[in-house]
């Protein structure tokens, strides 16, 4: 089973639940940290760097000798990477998604690919856990082909935990994209609820099974437990503030190594997870 | 010969700027990429026509530089407007279309600016990227 974890709103714990969730496993997991423009997850793991691989996308270059001005180009790309009319052919490579279209396109043969370096994909061992995590380079703005790299290292049939970056823009459904089941974490606050709203519309929106998981209960209001109920969306965890977490978090600990009695709520959260994904007739 | 030059330059001069509206005494639009109308005024003929550009209002990204190809495409050789930034800057230089910025209210101030030669010519961008 994979597993997305996301949110609405930044700050919510998403790693917390996804690094929780993957110790508490207790067998072989892999664990995706997706925020790739600001991967936290080995904060919290003492393990052993197993590789590093650069990670670039193609983006075009231009022979100006082949190139007539035609425009092509500048016609198909979406994004506004490569425009041309007739006097030069000007090249935006960090707004160049690398789909190679241009390419394709060119009735001329004059663009080909060149490889531009956006980033790493790191792998940790941990104990049980295989983190891979990508950190994009400084200056480049798109997180997406990143983060596909980073799902490429998913192995076919290991159980796998996502940790996704925080909104509801592109990387997060980078992210999300071919999971099994997303939980989406939030606080039982306004700002909480409000974001949590625009994750719940984005998971409708792409049609997949999800349940929440409200951390810091007893801070903020109900409104959150209101409105799951009103929508009959399942709280899978319900995880209480407790001075004590924010402690082990700040030394980089993991809550269910450091209070024990925890074991059991993320434990209950992979039933209660697994148990809904058989009902979804996964 | 000075002056057969400069008006035969003058016959040539498309000026675009950036608008809300659609004439001359409609609010000039500080923002090049995402302004929502070009007003093209023809210097020869005094004559002026209006494209739409609020296509790229909700581009997700390279609204600079697809508004830079519409004004090139329109057959400006000036741009009047309040900013512009480095990608369309790039486009509009590879172009040759001179830009000016200024901080006229309307259309019609800012064509007079232009006209009186108050205006300076951008040396680049004047405003970071939105995007990278």
């Amino acid at each position: 089973m994979i597993l997305g974890v996301a949110s609405g709103k930044g700050g919510t714990g998403k790693t917390t639940v996804s690094l929780n969730l993957a110790r508490v496993l207790g067998s072989d997991v892999r664990l995706l940290d997706c925020d790739v423009e600001e991967p936290n997850c080995h904060l919290f793991l003492k393990g052993v760097a197993r590789e590093n691989e650069t990670v670039a996308i193609p983006v075009p270059q231009v022979d100006e000798s082949l190139c007539d001005g035609c425009g092509e180009c500048g016609r198909f790309c979406e994004y506004h990477a490569i425009v041309s009319f007739g006097t030069k052919t000007l090249v935006f490579p960090e707004m160049c998604h690398g789909c190679g279209g241009c390419a394709k396109g060119c009735p001329r043969k004059a663009i080909h690919e060149v490889n531009k370096r956006i980033g790493v994909v790191e792998t940790v061992q941990a104990g049980n856990i295989t983190l891979i995590q990508g950190r994009m380079d400084v200056g480049v703005a798109m997180a997406p082909p990143l983060i596909r790299a980073v799902k490429a290292r998913l192995q076919n049939g290991l159980p796998a935990i996502l940790d996704a970056p925080p909104g509801t823009s592109c990387p997060v459904i980078a992210t999300l994209r071919g999971t099994d089941f997303v939980l989406l974490v939030t606080e039982p606050t306004p700002f909480g609820l409000h974001d949590l709203k625009l994750a719940v519309d984005m998971v409708r929106e792409l049609g997949m099974p999800f349940g929440v998981v409200v951390n810091r209960v007893g801070i903020g209001d109900d409104r959150v437990h209101v409105f799951c109920k009103q929508e009959g969306i399942p709280i899978l965890l319900e995880i209480p503030e407790d001075r004590r977490i924010a402690e082990v978090y700040s030394k980089g600990g993991l809550i269910v190594e450091a209070l024990p009695e925890y074991r059991g709520l993320f434990r209950s959260l992979i039933e209660k997870t697994m148990n809904l994904k058989s009902a979804e007739g996964f | 010969m000075k002056s057969f030059a400069s008006k035969e330059r003058s016959s040539q001069v498309k000026v675009a700027f950036t608008t809300s509206g659609n004439d001359l005494n409609a609010p000039l639009d500080s923002r090049f990429g995402r302004a929502a109308k070009f007003l093209v005024y023809n210097l020869d003929t005094n004559a002026f026509m209006v494209i739409d550009n609020r296509q790229n209002l909700n581009a997700a990204q390279g609204a600079g530089i697809q508004s830079a190809e519409t004004v090139a495409r329109s057959g400006a050789k000036v741009l009047v407007t309040g900013h512009c930034g480095p990608k369309a800057f790039r486009v509009l230089s590879a172009a040759r279309i001179k830009v000016y910025t200024t901080d006229a209210a309307t259309v019609e101030e800012a064509l007079e600016r232009f006209r009186t030669g108050k205006l300076a010519m951008a040396p680049s961008g004047d405003v970071e990227a939105h995007w990278a």
